[in-house]
């Protein structure tokens, strides 16, 4: 995962992200057209594939709406690095497969247009624009099983389904 | 050890005697509710899985509340996916406009979620049902799927927070001024992936009403969850209500709980929320002169009757300021016959407010009240985000039903005592 840092603040809520007029479609291409429109009306104007969201903390807090990260994921955004996440955001980019990274250090240090590099092998993120390192708070092994089934619901089917 | 009154409920739909905070659990869920917005993606993921057969048709909920009545024709298309699935799977807590009401409000109403309950909604004011002794909390779209097909969902056992509320409620207090007071607090995270159990001799007294509006709000500190231990209030409620068993569920005296915080009521005054935040709180006294352009009564977290008869204590034989718009919307249409017989309906219009069908419309800025820009409105809803209730350079102010109803007779933020003299 490599892009350019697009930089927001603390409680990003789920109504920045996709606010709700657009709620009457569940096609995640139309969401991404609408991605982070009430935090930056400019934002997919700007942003291009494979391009990082950098946050700080409790991203995704308020609605429980799963749209929220179809949203960012259609719009090519490779990844959400931030200090924390509210706690339905975060099981939500679990369960339909999106990545996101906690790291205090990175949320702080990363800037605006940052050159950003993760390497979730390693759990490393590198700031390649101002030569930095910092380490992704490690993921849970519950979850880590998601991540490997494909999500919840290839999670749900291995188990078998009626 | 003791356990809290979340860890019993956790443990007892896992078979476990007991739970750790922290450990990651696989529970039976009592209740899968989902709404207009979030059900359809979960209805996709269900039929893409390949799954026939819904885990339990008596336990999945589906509630067309959010763009009902139909406002568009996107969102009617969303809503007939709910009622397609409903009709497919033989599903009888699908409810059609003619007997819905706002989600929230519905479930504890019929007798659908109960004390010792494990539910699961796609829709973040799932908390609410804590007001009942329940373990409630919101999830996503894929994790209601997953329920549709397993009856399980995956938890990590939260820690607590415990808030003892002691002392009498000063007048026009309520419920809702004691959490926007705790969140005021605490902040939007305060309670980040905890859960907050809510106890105190104010809160022995305080309406099931008044629970609802506080366990509502639980998400609004990034809580997992609101709980209020069950009592005879509670069994009041519920006992007329319930069609299958329930258990009530208390915390240990040795419980452990991660931060215990107390608050005197005496010192706590009606609250107001300011954009765009919920934790932005001040009391009435310290609001200041904010203009104000439409009022709202309703939504999850205050459409009850006890509500609207506060509301409509206050604006009685008064007129709506010019140029303000006053919205009232009974949260469903058992509150709204009872509001309608009560002469409630009456008192609103000659005071020059209007009377909606239950919908959660303008709350989430979908329809019913919508903002244009540089507009203010001040509602008994539970956000105040960034173009929540319309145009992003729209503000919304959060406060309880007899605020938000003085500030429609005076056009401006307003204690209920002022016009009330």
């Amino acid at each position: 995962m490599k892009g350019t840092a697009w930089k927001f603040g603390n409680d990003i809520n789920t109504d920045e992200i996709i606010p709700a007029r657009y709620l009457n479609t569940i096609d995640p291409k139309e969401l991404a057209r609408h991605c982070m429109e009430d935090a930056d009306k400019d934002f997919m104007k700007k942003v291009k594939p494979g391009d990082i969201i950098v946050a700080g903390k409790n991203f995704g807090c308020g609605s429980s709406r799963e749209h929220a990260p179809i949203a960012i994921k259609a719009a090519d955004i490779s990844c959400v690095i931030a200090e924390s996440y509210a706690r339905i955001f975060y099981r939500n980019a679990f369960n339909m497969g999106l990545y996101i990274f906690e790291s205090k250090d990175a949320s702080e240090k990363i800037r605006q247009g940052d050159s950003i590099e993760v390497d979730v092998n390693k759990g490393i993120i590198r700031n390649i624009t101002r030569k930095e390192e910092y380490k992704i708070l490690p993921i849970p092994q519950f979850m880590q099983d998601l991540i490997n089934a494909g999500g919840l619901m290839e999670y749900v089917r291995k188990q078998g389904v009626k | 050890m003791g356990q809290t009154i979340t860890q019993k409920i956790l443990a007892a739909h896992c078979g476990k005697e007991t739970v750790t905070p922290g450990e990651i659990i696989y529970a039976n869920v009592d209740v899968a509710l989902g709404n207009d917005i979030t059900a359809p993606i979960a209805i996709h993921e269900f039929k893409k899985c390949g799954c026939k057969k819904v885990f339990d048709p008596a336990r999945i909920v589906l509630v067309p509340d959010h763009f009902t009545p139909n406002k568009d024709i996107k969102s009617a298309a969303q809503v007939k996916v709910l009622r397609e699935f409903a009709q497919e799977h033989n599903l009888d807590k699908y409810f059609e406009v003619g007997e819905m009401g706002v989600e929230h409000a519905l479930l504890p109403e019929k007798g659908i979620v109960l004390p010792g309950d494990l539910v699961i909604g796609a829709d973040s004011h799932t908390c609410t049902y804590g007001a009942l002794g329940a373990f409630a909390t919101g999830v996503g779209s894929t994790d209601l799927a997953a329920a549709y097909v397993t009856g399980k969902a995956w938890f990590k056992v939260p820690e607590t927070i415990k808030f003892v509320y002691k002392g009498k409620l000063n007048k026009w207090v309520s419920g809702k001024d004691l959490i926007l007071f705790a969140i005021g607090d605490i902040g939007v995270d305060g309670a980040l992936y905890r859960s907050m159990e809510i106890t105190g001799d104010a809160i022995d007294a305080l309406p099931i009403s008044g629970r609802l509006s506080m366990c509502n709000m639980a998400i609004e500190a990034g809580g997992k969850n609101g709980i209020i231990a069950p009592d005879k209030t509670t069994e009041e409620y519920v006992k007329a209500r319930a069609k299958r068993p329930y258990k009530f569920y208390a915390s240990d005296p040795d419980a452990q709980y991660c931060q215990v915080i107390e608050y005197d009521v005496a010192k706590i005054e009606p609250q107001v929320a300011f954009p765009h935040l919920p934790e932005n709180t001040r009391g009435i006294s310290e609001v200041g002169d904010v203009k104000i352009d439409q009022v709202v009564v309703g939504s999850c977290t205050n459409g009850q009757l006890d509500d609207l008869r506060v509301a409509a204590q206050v604006v009685k034989g008064k007129k709506v300021a010019k140029y303000v718009r006053m919205i009232v919307i009974p949260a469903t249409q058992k509150i709204w016959m009872e509001a309608m017989k009560e002469g409630l309906f009456e008192i609103f219009v000659n005071a020059g407010a209007v009377v909606s069908t239950p919908t959660c419309g303008p709350c989430l800025g979908g329809h019913m009240g919508i903002l244009a820009k540089g507009e203010r409105a001040i509602a008994t809803t539970n956000r105040n985000f960034v173009g929540r209730m319309g145009d992003p350079q729209s503000e919304v102010y959060l406060s309880n039903p007899a605020v938000a109803a003085a500030s429609a007779i005076t056009g401006k933020i307003t204690g209920p005592e002022e016009v009330m003299k």
